[in-house]
């Protein structure tokens, strides 16, 4: 079973139905005691990070989280994925899960050489596979995915990085550090690619479910 | 590299989709999931829907049309037309809509737009604008009220000032251009597009697949939007997305 993160920030219902597309059993919670019994977590949000990470706070939800995630995985969203890392410069610098190191920072707005661009970066854009053998990408051809964030992440770990966009620069697009994983753009909304990608996360809960289950069974016959 | 998007917009009257000429003449045109599921096929990278219902039933309607496209679509959609409170954008949200946009609500309450981009992030606060030549002061003059209200606003500055308040994109219609398919006003595209730093949708004049190079390469446009090309089918998206790669336009 999934369990999406419901701290009320964001567009919890297009996710639900995307997972209801690809026949996966959920419940939405925010409570930390309830959440526990998933097998994985999606933690989705839009809006700005300070609010979102009071509200994780105000639900005790900080601790939890990471505390699940030492065992079971976890899928950031767009701003859910931001709110993974250390820290925001969003509004005032404010520290964020922790669960993959890193600052995240908005775009500059202004290119090497000078010129003015677009942000929010918007829309559709290529993603370059930087570890394809990650168990996200699994059977996956890079594709398009739908953006749309002021800030991205600026990782300390290069080897976090799974797939990247360009949009004057590189943009860190999924990331991943043991059962915690992010994807800046909405695979909810990022058509069939989209749906490939949750799929491979669905696989890896299960495949991470039936390996705790036979490690306590295993455990038990030992003891 | 970011794709330029191409978005069908479908007018929607009591929970049914219709496009008028000029905002006047409704033709009634069919089911808005099923449409919205037939542009998805072709290629749209996104959709908008425009509530044009007079009644409280129709737009209580549109949150079950919103509902039940977000169920089955998986790109991205917004909805205007009507929306007057921040209650009403916080609906329209959570009934799975990606964005919302306002246009005479913005005009008469700014705040709005600043409110709604507090709560949910100023990704989903689109800013409409209906904008129309005026031969007399040589500017183009923002219109509320699906263009039936002059307001004194000159359209480059109100897009400045919407952006400033928290809009994150500006969909920006032609009144002049609107129904007439001979190409979208270029001119004021471009400007407002290096007005502001956020994307602009133009709208209003699409005829044929050329016309959507011309939004992109002279209006500066990031998205552009039509309605009953697409939906008479004079041309589809595949169409006009094959033709754009062609030119070498960066297209999903």
């Amino acid at each position: 079973m999934i369990g999406i993160v419901d701290y009320g920030m964001g567009n919890l219902y297009s996710l639900s139905q995307a997972l209801k597309r690809l026949e996966q059993p959920y419940f939405i919670s925010d409570e930390p005691s309830v959440l526990e019994k998933a097998d994985g977590l999606i933690l989705p949000g839009v809006g700005a990070f300070k609010d979102a990470m009071g509200l994780l706070n105000e639900k005790h939800l900080n601790e939890f989280l990471r505390k699940f995630a030492e065992t079971k995985p976890l899928l950031g969203i767009c701003l859910g994925m931001q709110l993974l890392f250390d820290e925001s410069e969003e509004g005032s610098l404010t520290k964020g899960l922790g669960l993959i190191p890193g600052r995240v920072i908005r775009f500059s707005g202004i290119s090497d050489d000078g010129a003015r661009y677009k942000v929010p970066h918007m829309g559709w854009n290529t993603l370059e596979f930087i570890t394809p053998e990650s168990p996200l990408l699994k059977g996956l051809e890079p594709g398009f995915a739908y953006f749309v964030h002021s800030y991205y992440a600026d990782l300390e770990e290069p080897a976090t990085l799974i797939a990247a966009a360009d949009y004057y620069g590189q943009v860190p697009a999924v990331v991943g550090k043991q059962n915690v994983f992010g994807a800046q753009f909405h695979p909810e909304k990022s058509g069939l690619f989209g749906e490939a990608l949750l799929k491979n996360y669905l696989q890896l809960v299960k495949q991470n479910s039936d390996l705790l289950i036979q490690n306590q069974q295993s455990g038990k016959v030992g003891s | 590299m970011l794709a330029k998007r191409i978005i069908p917009c479908l007018d929607v009257k009591e929970g049914r989709v219709v496009k008028g000429k000029q905002f006047v003449q409704l033709r009634d045109a069919g089911d808005p999931v099923e449409l919205a599921m037939y542009y998805n096929s072709e290629g749209a990278d996104e959709l908008v829907f425009l509530d044009i219902s007079a009644s409280s039933e129709g737009r209580n309607t549109m949150v079950e049309v919103v509902r039940e496209v977000a169920a089955k679509l998986n790109i991205p959609f917004t909805v205007g037309g009507g929306i007057q409170s921040l209650d009403n954008i916080k609906t329209l949200l959570r009934a799975g809509a990606d964005k919302i946009s306002l246009n005479s609500s913005a005009i008469a309450n700014p705040d709005l737009i600043t409110a709604g981009a507090d709560f949910f992030g100023c990704q989903c606060i689109v800013c409409a604008i209906d904008a129309k030549w005026n031969p007399e002061t040589g500017t183009y003059q923002v219109y509320t009220h699906g263009g039936q209200r002059a307001t004194s606003w000159d359209a480059i500055e109100w897009a400045k000032r919407a952006v400033a308040l928290g809009a994150g994109e500006i969909l920006l219609t032609s009144m002049d251009q609107d129904g007439e398919k001979s190409g979208f006003e270029l001119n004021l595209t471009q400007k407002i597009s290096e007005a502001v730093d956020v994307p602009v949708i133009a709208s209003g004049g699409a005829g044929k697949a050329s016309d959507f190079l011309d939004a992109f390469q002279m209006g500066k446009a990031d998205a552009a939007l039509a309605a009953s090309i697409f939906h008479y089918k004079e041309t589809s998206v595949a169409n006009v997305k094959s033709f754009l790669k062609q030119k070498g336009v960066a297209i999903r």
